[in-house]
């Protein structure tokens, strides 16, 4: 009976975390473990062929700090994420709204939305290096239509990064407003019914119900598309393409993080380098999400 | 382990117990496609699969990733004249083919090609040669002869035999144009390479690894050569290896480009058979030079060792090297074909019928190796990205010495 008892205690206490193991098992090998490798390679001089070439504590963390590169690659990073995201949620949202609307073929505009994510990435960046060519792209003809001089977009600062966030949000923002489109479902119908009772405008409504109601999504939305946008690495790579595509252009006027960490790491052959630049860059990637989700929070709840 | 899948297939075939399948990791064109058949042929039971990167960079970054982890770099892999040395500082990473009869085989190349892949002890060497990169000039006739150039590519070499004759040529050549978008050179980088290449017996590394980018004269002579040519406006501004580059071979967007004898395959392929005829090749200014070549050599991580050392032999023999050449270009190693009228007497009829046996090989035969150190690479893309800058009027040119040499300074460590 004993055994039993406790064969039955063990299942009742024990199966849960059994069940959930799998997931931290998992994590473990492939999330936690990479993570204090990279720290752990990072306090090293680690070349790439070489392997571990000495303990040098923080070096490659001061070493960071002095690097201008590096921190032309964050400036890069973080424009081209704001330049790509601001207008992205901004669409996302407005699509998300008119989706939600009574629209003729909606199954086909709502398909239509989340197309060109699922279009390779390799071929949107090629498909998109020729439209912002300089001689033969089909932008620079467009603006010339209107009587702009041609820009060499990947060789001007803003340009370039406007043409890659452009990029980004031709992939995501119809992924966004998907999402948006499944938490809009979801607010009842009778919060409108109220609230149009009570005389409150499109306007109003929109601001006070819609949303605060979307408020958990919004938050999630906001972190994927920040941990992409910080991540952002294919992109600018294509659009430089040819010799050195991977310094983000000849005076690095693109370059994102995670390029500067494969350009130090395989051009470079500086692991342990490497390995601290996307350690930062992790450390980063976890501040701006707090931030995030407290500017997100202060979206006031609708009760 | 051969054995055991056999025996888990449950096939009674009796080839299937020797079938191995040689994954053959190469950049570029390297011209296999009929040496494969016949060594699958001449070897019942082995298949070749070849990958090839178009992109060198991105080539060179993948071996060494996968050459570094010990895993995926297959059985046969091409190591690039820049990524010799910088693979020797790990050689235990690939099979020593000395345990396996190259000693024996050291005649069949140049000395400094066979000792370009050996350790500075004589002990290990990692790669057995295919081709160098004997340079000529090609050029395009069809624009030579509307700018009033001569276009027999006699009279045409005559034109440059110095660089400062180049430019002059050059000059001529524009003012012959009239305007017109063809530009004289396609960049600054590929001539300041092949000017530097030819200027001493190292570059930006002296024998000892000491980077000495500001102290090698024939650095800074030939960065200011190249960017002499951008600013007499002969320059079509074009990245290597770019769309735009590309297409510029087909448009004719520059009359000349400094070619290795790899790169007439890349040429043809890149101008297509409409522009079939309209380039032909004549000699380098300066005498000779190399840009280029390679090893093929096997990594330590191979299963299939024995046969793929085979492969590597036979694709690297004088046979191998013949028919590579004859494939797509690429000039070979062994000196002995040098003097086989089926190099010498070559000629390429995408070329306009160019001699192309005797131009690199006159050339080839008065090499003089030139030492690339470990961090060639990165100091490399460092000079060129720097030159780019300058090109695109985004740095003054001693702002972009100055970067250049600050850059390589940082990435050489």
């Amino acid at each position: 009976m004993h055994l039993r008892d406790r064969l039955a205690r063990i299942d009742i206490h024990g199966a849960p975390y059994f069940f959930i193991a799998p997931f931290f098992i998992l994590f473990g090998i492939f999330g936690a473990f990479p993570l204090v490798y990279t720290l752990w390679v990072s306090l090293h001089d680690w070349s790439l062929l070489g392997g571990n070439e000495g303990w040098v504590g923080l070096e490659n963390y001061s070493e960071l700090l002095a690097d201008g590169y590096f921190w032309n690659s964050l400036l890069n990073t973080f424009a081209i994420f704001l330049i790509a995201t601001i207008p992205q949620l901004i669409a996302a949202l407005a699509l998300a709204q008119v989706l939600n609307s009574s629209l003729r073929a909606l199954t086909f505009w709502r398909i239509g939305v989340i197309i060109p994510c699922a279009t390779s990435v390799a071929a949107v960046g090629i498909i998109f290096t020729m439209m912002f060519a300089r001689d033969f792209g089909v932008v620079n003809w467009l603006i010339g239509l209107v009587g702009v001089e041609p820009i060499a977009w990947n060789q001007e600062r803003l340009p370039s990064w406007i043409a890659i966030a452009t990029m980004v949000d031709w992939r995501w923002t119809g992924y966004n407003a998907l999402i948006l489109l499944a938490a809009l479902q979801a607010v009842p119908k009778d919060l409108y019914e109220s609230a149009r009772l009570d005389g409150a405008s499109a306007a109003r409504q929109f601001w006070s119900i819609t949303i605060p109601m979307l408020r958990p999504t919004l938050m999630f939305v906001v972190t994927v598309s920040t941990i992409g946008g910080i991540q952002l690495f294919t992109e600018p790579l294509l659009f430089n393409p040819g010799a050195n595509s991977i310094t983000g252009g000849d005076t690095r006027q693109f370059q994102t993080s995670a390029m500067y960490v494969v350009e130090q790491a395989f051009t470079g052959q500086r692991f342990g380098y490497a390995a601290t630049i996307a350690w930062i860059l992790f450390v980063v990637i976890v501040v701006v999400s707090l931030v995030n989700s407290l500017l997100v929070r202060r979206i006031r709840s609708v009760d | 382990m051969m054995s055991s899948l056999a025996a888990c297939g449950g096939d009674s075939d009796d080839e299937s117990g020797k079938d191995v399948t040689l994954r053959v990791n190469l950049f570029g064109k390297f011209g296999y496609a009929d040496l494969y058949k016949q060594f699958e042929k001449e070897n019942p039971g082995v298949k070749i699969v070849e990958t090839a990167e178009g992109d060198l960079g991105k080539y060179n970054t993948q071996l060494t990733q996968r050459i570094a982890a010990g895993t995926g770099a297959g059985d046969v892999v091409a190591i690039e004249e820049g990524q010799a040395v910088n693979f020797l500082a790990s050689a235990d990473k690939f099979v020593n083919l000395q345990d396996h009869g190259a000693n024996d085989l050291k005649d069949q190349y140049l000395p400094w090609k066979f000792e370009g892949a050996t350790t500075a002890d004589g002990s290990t060497t990692i790669g057995l040669g295919t081709d160098v990169g004997g340079l000529a000039m090609c050029y395009r006739r069809d624009l030579f002869e509307k700018a009033g150039l001569p276009t027999d590519r006699e009279q045409v070499a005559a034109l440059w035999p110095t660089w400062d004759a180049f430019i002059a040529t050059g000059q001529k050549f524009q003012a012959g144009m009239k305007g017109q978008k063809s530009k004289f050179i396609d960049s600054a980088t590929n001539t300041y390479n092949s000017i530097l290449m030819q200027g001493a017996d190292h570059t930006y590394f002296d024998k000892d690894g000491e980077l000495v980018i500001e102290s090698n004269p024939a650095i800074k002579t030939a960065w200011d050569k190249a960017l002499e040519m951008d600013e007499m406006g002969i320059s079509a501004e074009l990245k290597s290896f770019s769309p735009e580059w590309n297409a510029g071979f087909k448009n004719g967007d520059f009359a000349t480009i400094a070619c290795p004898a790899w790169m007439t395959g890349y040429i043809k392929d890149q101008a297509g058979d409409a522009n079939a005829g309209k380039w032909d090749i004549a000699t380098v200014p300066g005498g000779a030079g190399n840009w280029g070549g390679s090893w093929l050599a096997v990594p330590e991580a191979s299963e299939n060792q024995d046969i793929a050392i085979k492969l590597v032999k036979f694709l690297s023999s004088a046979d191998g090297q013949l028919a590579a050449f004859n494939a797509v270009g690429n000039l070979p190693s062994n000196p002995t074909l040098y003097d086989d009228p089926a190099l010498k007497e070559a000629t390429n009829p995408y070329f306009s019928d160019a001699p192309v046996g005797q131009l690199f090989v006159a050339g080839a035969a008065n090499l003089e190796p030139v030492f690339l150190g470990a961090k060639n690479q990165p100091v490399r893309d460092a000079v060129e990205n720097s030159m780019r800058a300058v090109e695109n009027g985004k740095r003054s040119p001693s702002e972009g010495w100055s970067t250049a040499v600050k850059d390589a300074e940082k990435v050489a460590g």
